[in-house]
């Protein structure tokens, strides 16, 4: 009776994506060359297995001891990636850096994939507990705090790709929760002027344009002053920070722009991973069957770009399959979100949803170099057991969201 | 919280599935316009990514004889190659390679050498394996990552050093070569003509390369060595057919005596080589597959200069044999008949001024006709035929019986004979009034002086001489194009004349030793002098006599005189044309006749030297009256 009133539809489509990355995920172990990922498949069974289970014991909370346990579980979250920056370690292409736990010498995980859940709920808990969406600059401050703090203790890892899926939390959890898009936008329009401070008739352009906005839009006296002060301040340290990027920053973003740059160094997984997906064709190469991902051009093809394995050798219908199930899990998640009991259980879903969406477009975005290339894994394709079993207590979590409304009578709506 | 009804929030729930799709929308298209447009490129980028193209040699042209006898040819090789990934992984591999078959650390740092000229190729390591090194490599594959054997056409000349000059050889090109408008679409490591035949005809014999493609991994590792991609076989160069004589070839050099520097060539007075050989001579076989540096080393600091073609790259002074080029210009100028005497009989020497220029025989000739002179050689009645012509008409006839240029062969690297287009010349070279011309005149008369010939030079004359009266570039292929023939500007009968003059030669003069009954030879000898030590001998006959079939030139070095060269090519020409049972088996046993010649020291070789411009001085000094 309580197992029927389960989402089907949810159910289903992460059944398929699970099964779907599991089938690429063998055949990315199948190489001429030895690579670690030989074996992945194999431990991914192992995972799957933990995983399930601990979507389950998500299943079984409830919206509301959660919502009470957020806090504990955030400041849980908070002190691990305070660890991890003083003990952790490095692994696979990011080795100088400190994004892993270890005790004695095992990897146990990464404390940066449960702080992007626990951010998610103590945004939800902030959020869902105000009267009222916030309205002004002060309004966000206290969210702004919530997500600035693991988000730059990630920075510090130093963990780019990860940093950017707890923007994508911030902004997607933001709209969800009904702060008006204008407000949204000034909040991101100093991103956006670090970004044109490249040259200085852009950022030019780009000050001029923002305080014609500004003076249109009328915010807050205040915030109007704030954000345009915003915007001047990080033009002017856009320098400063670039040349306190670490070198294979600098060249990861120079060969977004232009891997033919350095097509043997920084670009070579750039060029590699479209060479891979290019050569796929409309078919594919066939199952297991792709050269260059068999005598290892493409480079890590079991985890950050396993993605490319599926452009090699499934080809664009395989392409277009993977996207369409993940399409179909965030139109679920919408669903879901839209039609959850209370603000928390639905700013929760929103959150995930803003999660996955930022680790899904990232991951697939940035093999075929439409976005730059940062070591970011894809949910149910990449191997790797923390983040897996996070996708899967978030689905948990999204599950139980989705049983509640049903219950509820919520779901006819 | 407000602002979270239901009405509210299905709005935004619009808005986000709205960006949902666009954002899939976005990915999707970039896939489609990697995957299904830019599928070609990306492609071809996959392929190249692991494909590496090793180039497949083909067989180049084989070279026949007039009758279709082989001196080129090609046999199976094998080539042994090593794809690595880096340079200390292919040093790692070599030192695997040198413990199952010898390699010395020179061959290894030659190998690493080549292999940072084109580190995504396979290196050569062996050029020219035998079947036991590859049998030995094969057996240790599996310790020799990278091993790449090839079966390719190898070059093998069956007569060796006996067409060594003729024929050349071949080598890897050079990255000298590779820019070259000739070798256009070579790649690094193709083999072309670098002498001879092979290097004059390279096009023809060449071919084209064909290429196959073996598999490699991310690493540069070799991963299948036939890899599923179709190849492109090698197109097979063109045979060519030369006018050579391989059995007189290797005649030649059957009786050349051992350790004597110098060439012959044989021509028909149609221009086709018969046969052209230099001596020392090298094996052509050794450059197969790459000549070992020791060897090339040798070759090259050789005194005796064993590359070196003597037969159209080295110049001599004409000396005697340039006497019937004096006899022609008098003729054709009507200025003696052949039976002209000269008005002062040969005493042993020519009076000029206060100084005498002697004939080579001290007690005189006495008076002579123009065929007895020729027959005795007589420097006395050719110092008065000279100054009767004076320098001028020598000059100008000598430029136009091609003694200034040289006569097009379809060989490379030719060299220019040295003679003057006018009597500016020695003006530029002493200074105006600072020579003589009367001396000069007098050493050109007999074939000294700034006149420097090569061998197919001289060779070409006489066989104008004995064959139709118009000079012919001699060719061993077809004639280059452009060459024209130069008529010598004589009636039959001065030609007839002439002949006879050379008959003479042979029958009682200079070359008597060299007479035989059953065959008429005609020639001249001649001694050019030299600086730097004994005198070279020179002979350039032809036979039969009265029509001839052969020509033949001979040049010795330090031979000290032309009776010395006279047997060899009077041997020469009685195979051609009596055929192989009639020529003397027995050893050639030589009677000087003239042991000395004491024409006037002369300039050699080059005149630009120090050391000529010091003779020059001397001459001058003698010749010039004394105050």
């Amino acid at each position: 009776m309580r197992l029927a009133a389960i989402d089907r539809q949810l159910a289903g489509t992460a059944l398929a994506l699970v099964l779907y990355g599991l089938v690429v995920l063998y055949s990315a172990g199948q190489t001429d060359v030895p690579t670690s990922g030989a074996g992945a498949w194999h431990r991914q069974f192992l995972w799957v297995g933990v995983g399930l289970i601990a979507a389950w014991g998500t299943f079984q909370i409830s919206p509301r001891l959660l919502e009470w346990l957020t806090p504990a579980i955030y400041i849980f979250s908070i002190l691990l990636l305070l660890i991890v920056l003083a003990v952790g370690t490095g692994a696979g292409t990011a080795a100088s850096s400190h994004t892993w736990l270890a005790i004695g010498g095992h990897q146990i995980g990464q404390p940066s994939e449960i702080g992007k859940v626990a951010t998610v709920l103590m945004l939800a808990r902030y959020l869902s507990g105000r009267r009222e969406p916030p309205r002004s600059l002060r309004d966000l401050l206290i969210p702004l705090l919530i997500v600035g703090l693991p988000f730059l203790l990630v920075m510090k890892e130093p963990d780019l790709g990860s940093a950017i899926v707890f923007i994508g939390i911030f902004f997607a959890m933001l709209f969800w929760a009904g702060v008006r898009p204008r407000l949204i936008l000034l909040l991101a329009s100093p991103g956006l002027s670090l970004l044109l401070a490249f040259s200085n008739a852009t950022w030019g352009f780009w000050i001029v344009a923002f305080t014609l906005v500004v003076l249109a839009w009328r915010p807050y006296l205040w915030d109007g002053l704030a954000f345009w002060l915003l915007n001047v301040i990080s033009g002017f340290i856009a320098m400063p920070l670039w040349h306190r990027l670490a070198p294979y920053q600098q060249n990861r973003l120079l060969t977004f722009l232009n891997p033919e740059v350095d097509p043997r160094a920084a670009g070579y997984h750039a060029i590699q991973s479209r060479v891979a997906i290019g050569s796929g064709g409309w078919f594919g190469t066939g199952y297991t069957q792709g050269p260059q991902k068999r005598l290892a051009f493409l480079p890590e093809q079991h985890t950050d770009f396993v993605f490319s394995v599926v452009g090699e050798e499934l080809g664009f219908v395989g392409v277009a399959i993977a996207l369409a199930l993940f399409c179909a899990l965030f139109m679920i998640l919408v669903r879901v979100a839209r039609r959850a009991t209370d603000s928390f259980s639905s700013l929760v879903v929103f959150g995930i949803l803003g999660m996955f969406f930022s680790h899904v477009f990232e991951n697939v975005g940035m093999t075929v170099n439409i976005m730059p290339i940062t070591g970011i894994p894809l949910p149910f394709f990449s191997y790797g057991g923390s983040f897996f079993i996070i996708c899967c207590v978030c689905l948990g979590l999204v599950s139980r969201v989705a049983w509640d409304s049903r219950l509820a009578g919520y779901a006819d709506v | 919280m407000t602002g979270f009804d239901s009405y509210r929030v299905g709005e935004r729930a619009q808005v986000a599935r709205w960006i949902i799709s666009c954002a899939f929308l976005l990915l999707l298209g970039a896939f489609f316009r990697t995957q299904i447009i830019q599928h070609e490129k990306f492609q071809l980028r996959a392929e190249t990514n692991r494909l590496r193209p090793i180039p497949l040699t083909p067989p180049r042209g084989a070279i026949y004889d007039y009758r279709g006898r082989i001196i080129a040819e090609n046999v199976p090789g094998y080539s042994v190659k090593l794809l690595a990934p880096s340079a200390d992984s292919l040093r790692a591999v070599l030192a695997r390679v040198s413990r199952v078959v010898p390699l010395d650390s020179g061959d290894i740092s030659e190998v690493l050498r080549r292999f940072q000229t084109a580190r995504y190729q396979p290196v050569v390591v062996f050029g020219d394996a035998t079947f036991e090194t590859v049998s030995k490599l094969e057996e240790h594959r599996v310790a020799l990552p990278g091993l790449v054997i090839q079966a390719e056409p190898k070059r093998l000349y069956p007569a060796g050093r006996a067409v060594a000059h003729l024929v050349g050889y071949v080598g890897e090109i050079t990255d000298a070569d590779l820019e070259n408008e000739r070798y256009e679409g070579l790649n690094p490591g193709a083999i072309v003509g670098k002498a001879g035949l092979e290097q004059a005809y390279d096009d023809t014999l060449r071919g084209t390369e064909g290429v196959r493609y073996i598999e490699v991994n991310a690493r540069g590792r070799l991963v299948r060595e036939e890899a599923s991609s179709a190849s492109l076989p090698p197109t097979p160069g063109h045979p060519i057919a030369t006018t050579v004589d391989l059995d007189l070839q290797r005649f030649i050099d059957s009786i050349w005596p051992p350790g004597v520097r110098g060439a012959m060539m044989a021509v028909t007075p149609a221009g086709e080589i018969r046969a052209l050989y230099s001596s020392p001579s090298y094996d052509p076989n050794a450059f197969i597959g790459g000549i070992s540096p020791q060897l090339w080393r040798a070759l090259n600091s050789d005194e005796a200069r064993p590359l070196l073609d003597r037969a159209i790259q080295a110049r001599y002074p004409p000396a005697s044999p340039f006497k019937l080029a004096i006899s022609a210009m008098a003729l054709r100028r009507g200025l003696v008949g052949l039976d002209t005497h000269m008005p002062v009989p040969c005493r042993g020497g020519l009076r000029m001024g206060n100084r005498v220029f002697r004939c080579w025989k001290k007690e005189g000739h006495g008076s002579l006709d123009l065929i007895g002179a020729i027959a005795a050689s007589c420097d006395v009645y050719f110092y008065q035929l000279g100054l009767k012509l004076g320098l001028d008409a020598i000059i100008e006839d000598g430029v136009l019986m091609g003694f200034k240029d040289r006569t097009g062969v379809d060989l490379s690297n030719e060299i220019n004979p040295i003679y003057p287009a006018s009597t500016g010349y020695f003006d530029r070279l002493y200074g105006a009034r600072r020579w003589s011309p009367a001396a000069t005149t007098l050493n050109f008369s007999i074939g000294q002086g700034e006149n420097t010939q090569t061998l197919i030079n001289m060779v070409r004359f006489y066989a104008g001489l004995a064959g139709t009266g118009e000079e012919l570039s001699p060719f061993l292929v077809r004639p280059r194009e452009g060459t024209k023939a130069r008529p010598l500007g004589l009636s039959p009968d001065q030609m007839e004349g002439l002949r006879h003059a050379l008959i003479a030669v042979v029958e009682r003069g200079t070359a008597q030793a060299s007479r035989r009954m059953d065959l008429q030879v005609a020639g001249k000898t001649g001694t050019a002098q030299n600086p730097h030590g004994k005198d070279h001998g020179w002979f350039i006959g032809f036979a039969p006599a009265d029509k001839p079939q052969l020509v033949v030139g001979g040049i010795m070095e330090f031979a000290e005189h032309g009776t010395v060269v006279a047997p060899y090519v009077v041997q020469a020409l009685r195979r051609y044309v009596l055929g192989p049972d009639s020529a003397s088996k027995t050893p050639i046993k030589v009677r000087v006749i003239a042991p000395e010649d004491s024409a006037p020291r002369t300039l050699e070789l080059d005149p630009d030297s120090a050391a000529v411009q010091a003779a020059a001085e001397s001459i001058r000094a003698a010749a010039l009256p004394r105050p």
